[in-house]
């Protein structure tokens, strides 16, 4: 059997789907090429850990406070500023800071095509005032 | 590459048989997305009847799986030369028949795309946990089996020694996933219909029964489609097991009616009574059940009386019986007769949707699909060799 | 030395099989030591059982009460759905002969078989859901309530059939469009997930008692811990004669029903 045309087609095909990110962006009018302008917190200026490290790690950071909030009981957080906050996406994120989402976090999200982090299918992600349930 | 030229030369048929079975597949999957998007909503399951055609069918294809061991003990510990050119055959029916039942796992998930928090925080107290090591771990066994067993033949070589201990494990292995498949259901307290100690044999005999008799009617295929015989006497005496098997497991439902009947403790009696009765103006199952007791008789009959069991046309007829009987009780009554009536004794209708039978029925054509090329790579090896 | 390609790609594959292997290995045992002792909110130093007692007669003094259903449904975001068969409850009342049918026959179905019985998670001793989820998504916490976490479950559904009362619901579909009015001071469930009773483990966190309890009106739901000679509940238990639903099957609930 000649295997020319057969390999032939399949590098090709593996060439273009390898490639889909160069050509599909290239096409893609809509892609942004410019950094994403995230609107800042005005009230606070310090985040629960150093910027940098929240740039790397939030999600780490989240699933900790996740996982210790709900499975260990462990609600409070001590920041590496000696602050104390509660382990709460709505409460300490939102509330604090954070107060829309779509200004700050689909942001970078989007820009990096990052899939919606689904805590919002379950947690509200509008400011809340008196303290509850995170 | 000798596999691609294997599955894809053939006839007519073949093809219109594959196509047939990726457009099935196709429509499954896309019924699979329209439960991803809106959920189990879209399938006839209910806060009462919270496990239905999905689990039905695992726990079914558990026991088609497990059968393998009927053609793997005679033959490897028992020297009955005969079955030597089923049991590869044997050995890639239980690979398939894995294979389906974790996609009904799967497809079954609320969340699947968490399905690997069952690795990353491993229950040993959950019967799950079991189930999942030894299915994964029988397909594994079988696959490695099937594979070196062909590889030997299609090179002229004799089996490496060290498959050989291989194939022992995967004997008691055979029973072992089976038995903690019923595990799966014997252990809980509030479900009296499953709370029998006898479900685990139950299981056992009812797979030895279905298993053996689908591997019949793929042989007798294969000799019509293809000129490879399995053999006369192998075909034989995997009737003469199904027959036993039948005949153990029709025993076993007649001893669990025993003691609910007699019993007469309302919480046994009243599941069968759903299933074969009717509860609550509900009777929709009542018909599927007693044919599932007819076929099972009609099928015992001619597996038992030498002269029928020897003619092929009746042998075909009487393996489709026991496979439909088993699949109507273990496929569909098992499942919905353990949750109705639900603790608080409401009778709650189950009856799959189209999206639900859709996807059950992709999941069908994968397996079907899966068990064509693995059966045409071993004839080609067969014929070649 | 020359090596063929089988024996290459076979000990490529044992070497992928060991290094594997090895990870698991260390993950488990990192898991093992990582699970610390779970502490609990409260500060006594003896352990807290929490249970519940339901006085059932003070229960059906107000006709067709649902005020501790509306409470806790409303509060925990509980989705409302028509359709019987993708129902999700917390609390819910059901007809005596169907609570405890083995307790009432021919005789007394006419007096007391229809009577409400307000139903709920009963956060056993020995939880059968527990015992069989595969993932550890539902636990039995130190204080005594059996929780879920959301975040976890994959939604097989096999703690519901565990349950042998009937006390866990699934979500078999989105469950925001049926939730009226959103307490943004609780978060939603998602759609393939368990819910059930929780105890109101976030107000017991803030030393207030259950919704249901709080709200009603002729307190016929006692709520408290179970450890404590002491406690309302405890009190009443050794006054008044109480049973559990279906006690023989060894699960140890914690709520009792003031008949």
């Amino acid at each position: 059997m000649n295997d020319r045309p057969l390999i032939l087609a399949g590098l090709t095909l593996f060439v273009g789907l390898v490639t889909t990110p160069i050509w599909h962006g290239a096409l893609d009018r809509n892609a942004a090429l410019a950094a994403p302008q995230i609107q800042l917190p005005t009230q606070e200026k310090q985040c629960v850990a150093p910027a940098s490290y929240m740039r790397t790690s939030h999600m780490q950071l989240l699933e900790h406070w996740r996982d210790e909030a709900v499975r260990d009981g462990q609600r409070q957080f001590i920041a590496f500023n000696g602050k104390s906050y509660e382990k709460s996406p709505t409460r300490t994120c939102v509330t604090e800071c954070h107060t829309d989402r779509k200004e700050f976090c689909e942001r970078c999200h989007d820009y990096a095509a990052v899939s919606d982090s689904d805590c919002w299918h379950c947690h509200n992600d509008s400011p809340r005032a008196s303290r509850g349930m995170p | 590459m000798v596999i691609l030229v294997n599955t894809s030369t053939g006839k007519r048929k073949y093809w219109l048989w594959i196509t047939s079975l990726l457009c099935a597949m196709l429509a499954g999957s896309l019924c699979y997305v329209l439960q991803l998007m809106h959920g189990l909503a879209v399938t006839g399951l209910s806060r009462d009847v919270s496990w239905g055609l999905y689990i039905a069918q695992f726990t079914f294809f558990v026991g088609v799986a497990a059968s393998a061991v009927m053609v793997v003990l005679p033959y490897y510990l028992h020297d009955y030369g005969q079955f030597g050119r089923i049991t590869v055959l044997g050995e890639l029916l239980a690979v398939t028949a894995v294979t389906m039942c974790i996609l009904f796992i799967f497809v079954d998930l609320g969340q699947p795309a968490r399905v690997f928090n069952i690795v990353l925080h491993p229950q040993p107290r959950s019967v799950v946990f079991w189930d999942m090591i030894a299915l994964s771990g029988y397909l594994l066994m079988n696959a490695v089996i099937a594979g070196v067993t062909l590889t030997a033949r299609r090179e002229q070589v004799p089996v490496p020694g060290w498959i050989k201990p291989v194939i022992l494990l995967s004997i008691p292995w055979a029973i072992s996933i089976h038995t903690v498949t019923a595990f799966l259901y014997s252990g809980l307290a509030g479900r009296s219909y499953w709370l029998t100690a006898i479900l685990a044999p139950r299981f056992l005999a009812s797979a030895f029964a279905s298993g053996p008799a689908l591997l019949i009617l793929l042989c007798l295929l294969l000799r019509k489609l293809t000129g490879f015989d399995a053999g006369r006497d192998a075909i034989q005496k995997l009737a003469v097991i199904v027959a036993y098997a039948l005949a153990i497991n029709i025993f076993l439902i007649l001893a669990e009616v025993f003691t609910a009947f007699y019993s007469e403790i309302p919480a046994h009696e009243e599941h069968f009574k759903y299933l074969f009765l009717g509860l609550n103006g509900d009777h929709h199952l009542v018909p599927w059940m007693w044919l599932s007791v007819l076929l099972s008789w009609v099928a015992l009959a001619l597996l038992l009386v030498p002269t029928w069991r020897h003619n092929v046309r009746l042998l075909t007829v009487a393996c489709v019986c026991v496979f439909v009987s088993i699949w109507l009780d273990k496929g569909l009554g098992l499942i919905v007769g353990g949750l109705v009536p639900s603790p608080l004794g409401a009778v709650t209708r189950y009856a799959p949707t189209l999206p639900e039978s859709t996807i059950v029925l992709g999941v069908w054509a994968s397996g079907a699909l899966m068990i064509t090329v693995l059966y045409k790579i071993t004839l080609s090896v067969w014929k070649d060799n | 030395m020359k090596i063929t390609r089988k024996d290459f790609l076979r000990l490529s594959g044992l070497g992928l099989l060991a290094v594997a292997g090895g990870k698991a290995v260390r993950a488990v045992a990192e898991r093992k030591s990582e699970q610390t002792p779970e502490q609990t909110s409260t500060t006594s130093a003896k352990a807290v059982r929490w249970g519940m007692a339901i006085d059932l007669e003070k229960c059906r003094r107000k006709d067709g009460c649902g005020r501790c259903i509306k409470a806790c449904h409303s509060t925990h975001n509980v989705p409302q759905f028509a359709d019987r068969a993708h129902e999700v409850k917390w609390i819910w009342k059901e007809p005596f002969k169907n609570v405890f049918p083995a307790s009432q026959s021919d005789y007394t179905r006419d007096f007391f078989g229809d009577l409400p019985v307000l139903l709920a998670c009963n956060h056993c001793d020995d939880p059968p859901c527990v015992g069989v989820c595969p993932v550890d998504a539902t636990w039995k916490r130190a204080n005594g309530v059996v929780t879920i976490d959301f975040h976890r479950c994959i939604g097989c559904r096999y703690c519901m059939a565990a349950c042998p009362y009937g006390a866990r619901s699934f979500n078999w579909q989105d469950p925001r469009p049926a939730i009226a009015n959103v307490n943004p001071d609780f978060p939603t469930r998602t759609m393939g997930v368990v819910e059930k009773c929780n105890f109101c483990e976030e107000r017991l966190a803030k030393g207030l008692g259950p919704a249901c309890a709080e709200s009603c009106e002729e307190k016929a739901i006692v709520f408290g811990d179970l450890e404590r000679p002491d406690s309302e509940v405890r009190k009443l238990l050794h006054s008044r004669f109480a049973v559990q639903r279906k006690p023989e099957l060894g699960t140890g609930p914690a709520v009792y029903y003031i008949v």
